[in-house]
């Protein structure tokens, strides 16, 4: 200690000054470093994410078809009028909203109950339902949307022989415009498997004293699940629910392969993002295109936008972030 | 434990507190058995349907769930099948149908069809019919042929591996320098790429389309791997969190020893960094081969180029009504990914744990 605080006194002042010039040298070089290795995502983010962020809110003003490109002209507001007029739009907002009803409160709902399960200290097994639980999720789209295609086919699925042999008749899942929204997130069921992954390693992350804190003041399971467990998790549950908000406003695959992008049965597969792609890839039309794809943006953010303000009456941050 | 002073009824509450454990454990674990067999069912349907023919499925709205067909013998050329007869001394013989009558039809012997004919008396539309499993393996020999699987498969693989190989450099070099690197206005810059991650694609699509109109890359796999070597939200986001924990003793070792940051990543980082690199290369790998929605647009009109997610659609938009080709061909589409989840699963998991919980 002596001896440094002696050595740094003996030093000689310009010495001092070279170290110094030479540290901020090495922290400017370090700086341009750190440019060089981010540059390729910065190149990236301003021509895949910026730059047709802000060209799709020209193409809004505009009348562009990829079969005509030479006749763009500027058409005003006339894209954005058509929104108010355009029945397809409202049938897509609607569908999709009915989708959502469902979808959502299952989103935050079942990842937690199944991870309660997993979690359990009665459950025999933990990794190997851990696994089996997660595997549907690893079945690409297309391959699990026609699996249960035919696992809800009315006559020959398995679904509804089951319901069959309890008695009770089985629905037309597929080709009815009520029992396709159940029947869509019965599919969209199989993917739970990412979501109660994430909330099961946040529930074993909670620390175990406030269980036994909490059980010496005589709170039964129940109240330690409300009290304890909830809270600490409530990260987990935003994560997942802002997830999900963003999957149902990109929801595509499954309808439209169900379905072979009609929207049957009577448009009441016709998400927001099914009439997006048909304006814009199907007809062509990528005017009106790309200012759908500002609406899906808009509605997007506002959903977003709300969860997030409500956030902090309802999600727990034990610490502050730390980015 | 043998410290606490026994309680009066000692044997009798152990017994009671063992028992009872054991009938949590038996009720929560046989519970969440069925609920696994009930979730992993449609593999056994996939599966099961995939190796039937048209009749055994139209049979399995109602009879077995198994590809079960009549069991015959072929007699002097004709197709005789085989009943189970019940016989007047009590016993039950599975006999083959010679002819038919109302009153009264006469059988063989299906095993010594020479011995002789045997009549019996009854109504032979009451007969249970013999059935034996009878799975159609040539299903898959179709659906292989039908979608072209060898050339989907090489589609797919090239896109999937030149992609692993852009988003692994990308992402590399992105989060070494937000892991270790002094960049003015840091924070704000890495909250608008995680920003990213809620972004609808639709906002950028319309444009980017068009820009790879203009310059003659849709109908090419280009738009489907190039944009991966600019790096991704989720990658950088999972390596960086590793090279963050990753001691910065070694790295400024390197560096007094006069190495560029470069060589530091490639000589100190990359190699204590396997784990989470194979992750990346997973990740997208497996994205890679289920993404359906870029390859749909891009590879357009174009089907000697499309991967296997679209291969299999437009083949089954096109073979609708044949059930167990979509069940074969989905079972053809779901085999890798499932069995590269299985192999590597303990990387995958802990993948998805990181990006999940520590953001």
């Amino acid at each position: 200690m002596s001896v440094t605080n002696l050595a740094k006194a003996e030093s000689p002042p310009q010495a001092t000054g070279a170290v110094a010039t030479r540290r901020i040298s090495l922290q400017r070089q370090q700086q341009i470093w750190g440019w060089v290795f981010i540059a390729p995502w910065i190149i990236g983010f301003m021509v895949f994410t910026f730059l047709p962020i802000v060209a799709s809110l020209i193409f809004s003003f505009t009348n562009f078809r990829l079969t005509r490109p030479d006749e763009i002209a500027f058409v005003g507001f006339a894209n954005w009028a058509r929104l108010l007029t355009d029945p397809i739009l409202h049938t897509s907002i609607e569908v999709t909203m009915k989708f959502a009803v469902i979808a959502l409160p299952l989103s935050i709902i079942l990842p937690v109950a199944l991870a309660a399960l997993l979690n359990s200290p009665w459950l025999i097994g933990k990794p190997f339902f851990r696994t089996l639980f997660y595997m549907p999720y690893m079945v690409p789209i297309v391959s699990a949307t026609y699996i249960w295609g035919g696992m809800l086919n009315t006559e020959t699925g398995w679904i509804n022989r089951i319901l069959i042999s309890m008695g009770v008749p089985g629905p037309n899942w597929l080709y009815d415009a009520t029992w396709i929204y159940p029947a869509l997130n019965i599919i969209g069921l199989w993917g739970v498997g990412n979501a109660m992954l994430i909330t099961l390693a946040s529930m074993q992350g909670v620390p175990t004293e406030l269980y036994e804190a909490a059980r010496i003041d005589g709170a039964n399971a129940l109240a330690q699940f409300r009290k304890i467990t909830l809270p600490l998790i409530s990260p987990v549950i935003f994560y997942n629910l802002v997830l999900s908000i963003i999957g149902i406003f990109r929801y595509f695959e499954v309808p439209y392969i169900l379905k072979e992008g009609t929207g049957d049965p009577g448009n009441a597969t016709m998400f927001i993002n099914i009439h997006f792609y048909k304006t814009a890839f199907s007809f062509q039309d990528m005017g009106y295109g790309a200012t759908l794809a500002w609406v899906i943006f808009l509605m997007a953010f506002v959903a977003t936008l709300i969860v997030f303000l409500t956030s902090r009456y309802w999600v727990y941050y034990a610490t502050g972030d730390n980015f | 434990m043998a410290a606490v002073p026994a309680p009066q009824n000692q044997d009798f509450s152990v017994m009671s507190v063992q028992l009872r454990n054991f009938t949590a454990y038996a009720s929560v674990t046989l519970f969440t058995g069925l609920l696994l067999m009930l979730f992993l069912m449609p593999f056994l349907y996939m599966s099961l349907t995939s190796v039937k023919n048209r009749e055994q499925i139209i049979d399995s709205a109602r009879g077995s769930i198994l590809p079960m067909d009549n069991a015959s013998i072929t007699l002097d050329g004709a197709k005789l099948d085989i009943y189970n007869v019940p016989l007047p001394d009590g016993t039950t013989e599975q006999l083959a149908l010679l002819r038919a009558g109302r009153r009264e039809s006469v059988f063989v012997n299906p095993e010594t069809p020479e011995s002789g004919e045997i009549v019996w008396e009854g109504n032979w539309r009451q007969l249970a019919p013999v059935q034996i499993f009878s799975p159609q393996w040539d299903n898959f020999g179709e659906a292989w042929r039908g979608i072209r699987f060898p050339r989907l498969l090489g589609n797919t693989l090239t896109i999937a591996v030149v992609g692993v190989i852009g988003t692994l450099l990308s992402s590399i070099c992105v989060a070494y320098g937000f892991a270790r690197f002094p960049i003015p206005g840091k924070n704000i810059i890495f909250l608008v790429l995680i920003g990213t991650i809620i972004l609808p694609p639709q906002i950028t699509l319309v444009p980017t389309y068009a820009a790879f109109a203009a310059i003659g890359w849709t109908g090419t796999w280009l738009p489907l791997i190039v944009p991966h070597f600019f790096a991704n939200a989720y990658n950088v986001f999972l390596l960086r969190q590793y090279f963050r924990q990753l001691p910065k003793e070694l790295d400024e070792a390197a560096m007094i020893d006069g190495a560029s940051p470069l060589r530091v990543l490639v000589s100190v980082i990359i190699p204590q960094s396997w784990p989470v690199i194979t992750a990346v290369a997973l990740f997208h790998f497996v994205y890679a081969w289920n993404d359906y929605f870029a390859p749909l647009i891009y590879t357009l009109g174009k089907p000697e180029l499309q991967p296997i997610s679209v291969g299999i659609q437009a083949f089954n938009w096109v073979y609708d009504m044949q059930p167990h080709l979509i069940q074969a061909t989905s079972l053809m589409g779901l085999a890798l990914p499932v069995i590269i989840f299985f192999m590597s699963q303990r990387v995958f998991m802990r993948g998805v744990v990181v990006t999940g919980v520590e953001k």
